[in-house]
């Protein structure tokens, strides 16, 4: 082991701006943006008439207004010389959307991601699972992308992003590499016994010192998740449609286990699975800023 | 007549013995990644230290999270039984009983020959066991010892909003950022745990006296955030850690006498 593996951060995801190369932002009439700070990730979408133009995606800071400045800014560096001014209407959500100086408005991170669903995945989207950094959200929507009903657990890191990060980090697996790996397997073998995450940790050392196969324990851990999070999700019940969002929605372990349990496969998409929120706040702000131009 | 005890707690294992009626030697030590193995060794170290072999012990029970892994053991049993009988033997007037372990913690009620009433157990969360507070020290970078001192010398305490360790880390190292006292986030972290030790305890019908038990009773700074939520006195007996290991040595004598 070398002095730089000690310090690798294996829970390290991929940050990344991106724009649409063939759009110019100059020929649209409505600039709208979305930020969306979560706990864990930040996400920022700007659209051009409605459509997208220009994305970013990093991890949140330990303050929220300079997580959203932050991930604003990143977006507007990959949009050639666009600049804060130039965007009509911003819209602010998630957990820290209250702390977001430079939006118009603060819409729920519920609403932004049964909006921002039916845009990536298309009108036939009836529940949004959003698997984020520290909650799980099961949303019910109609075909405008209309929250119908929603669940929502907060309190517990068994079964979020976060948790898969702590796994991580002490099995030293790079975060994007794990889905893949714990398919990797000849069997199923039996989940992890702990739900707590803190209690898990131990029980994957332990496994460790057992001389587990990596790519084994990553499985029993990848399933401990599906099981935990399908149980939460028995009581809302999954219609069809059915999308996954948010940074689990990237790892096909969990995904791939979930969809066995529910007996149910999710929508696929092209876009970032976690820019589902920041995506549904500009597309909210694209409306609220017609809506002032009537007035 | 000679009876042990052995208590296999999620990190630490603690042996006790017992000759007739007093308690011979007693002895701990940490869990380590080979469970079988350290336990055979902090039980070896106590015999060895009591001038004893382990043929010389008459009878042996297990008690703990860890009890069905104590291969030379008579028998095992459970970790509510053995605190109640413990504690009866040490402190006859207790009728509840806390205890607070690394990764676990419940509360007893029993009658005065430690005969169980009712009981409530919090195993599958860290946010109500000894685990908690550690994380916490882990994430501000002291020592339990100093996290302890610290909270004690807090001015105010402060909603932590996160209940989950995990969620709690980060809220903790933001804090730090925000450069909130230190000593107020040690006070607030046991306000935290100390209300849902409360909340768990107050499942029971609470009977005087009450003792508090388990490793995190040594934790002056949780101790103080405790007894200001439950609002009753209760005692804190020497040997806090050792009550599961001295029930199981006295039910192990029992179990000769039958």
């Amino acid at each position: 082991m070398t002095e730089h593996d000690v310090d690798k951060e294996y829970w390290r995801w991929d940050e990344y701006h991106w724009k649409d190369p063939d759009r110019n932002w100059k020929d649209a009439k409505i600039i709208s943006a979305g930020v969306d700070v979560g706990s864990v990730s930040s996400q920022a979408a700007i659209l051009t008439d409605g459509e997208l133009f220009a994305t970013a995606n990093m991890r949140t800071g330990h303050n929220s207004p300079d997580s959203a400045r932050r991930v604003m800014n990143w977006a507007l560096e990959g949009a050639e010389d666009m600049t804060l001014d130039d965007i009509h209407y911003i819209v602010g959500t998630g957990y820290g959307r209250l702390k977001v100086p430079f939006a118009n408005k603060a819409v729920t991170e519920i609403a932004c991601h049964a909006r921002g669903a039916n845009f990536m995945y298309g009108p036939t989207v009836r529940t949004v699972m959003d698997m984020g950094g520290q909650d799980l959200k099961v949303i019910k929507c109609d075909e405008r992308g209309k929250v119908l009903n929603f669940m929502m657990n907060e309190k517990c890191a068994a079964g979020t992003g976060r948790g898969m990060e702590v796994i991580a980090d002490i099995l030293r697996v790079p975060i994007k590499e794990i889905g893949d790996l714990s398919m990797q397997i000849d069997e199923e073998p039996p989940p992890i016994s702990n739900i707590c995450v803190l209690f898990a940790k131990t029980e994957v050392m332990g496994m460790l010192y057992e001389k587990m196969p990596v790519n084994v324990i990553l499985a029993a851990y990848a399933t401990a998740m599906a099981d935990r999070v399908s149980a939460q999700v028995k009581e809302a019940g999954v219609e069809k449609d059915f999308v996954i969002t948010g940074g689990i929605a990237k790892n096909r372990g969990v995904v791939e286990r979930l969809e066995r349990i529910l007996g149910v496969k999710s929508l696929k998409t092209h876009v970032d699975y976690q820019i589902a929120g920041a995506l549904g706040a500009a597309l909210f702000g694209k409306v609220l800023y017609e809506k002032s131009l009537k007035k | 007549m000679i009876t042990a005890g052995i208590d296999v707690g999620a990190k630490s294992v603690k042996v006790l013995i017992i000759k007739d009626h007093d308690i011979m030697n007693k002895g701990m030590g940490f869990m380590e990644m080979d469970r079988e193995r350290s336990i055979q060794k902090i039980f070896d170290k106590c015999l060895a230290e009591a001038g004893l072999s382990k043929n010389d012990i008459d009878y042996i029970i297990s008690t703990g999270a860890g009890r069905k892994f104590v291969p030379f053991a008579q028998s095992n049993s459970t970790m509510v039984t053995c605190d109640a009988i413990g504690i009866v033997k040490l402190e006859p007037s207790v009728r509840t009983l806390i205890d607070i372990g690394a990764n676990d913690a419940r509360a007893v009620r029993f009658d005065e020959t430690g005969k169980v009433i009712d009981f409530a157990v919090n195993e599958k969360c860290a946010a109500g066991a000894g685990a908690f507070v550690e994380a916490m020290a882990r994430a501000m970078e002291v020592s339990l010892e100093e996290f302890s001192e610290l909270s004690l010398k807090a001015e105010k305490t402060i909603p932590i909003n996160a209940q989950c360790a995990i969620f709690a880390e980060s809220e903790v190292v933001s804090l730090v950022h925000e450069e909130t006292a230190r000593n107020d986030i040690c006070r607030s972290v046991h306000d935290a745990m100390a209300g849902r030790i409360v909340s768990m305890t107050k499942r029971l019908l609470l009977e005087k006296d009450i003792a508090v038990v388990g490793g995190v009773a040594l934790n002056k700074g949780m101790m103080d955030s405790l007894k200001k939520d439950l609002k009753m006195d209760f005692i804190i007996p020497k040997d806090a850690e050792y009550i599961g290991a001295l029930g199981a040595a006295v039910l192990a004598g029992q179990e000769m006498n039958k």
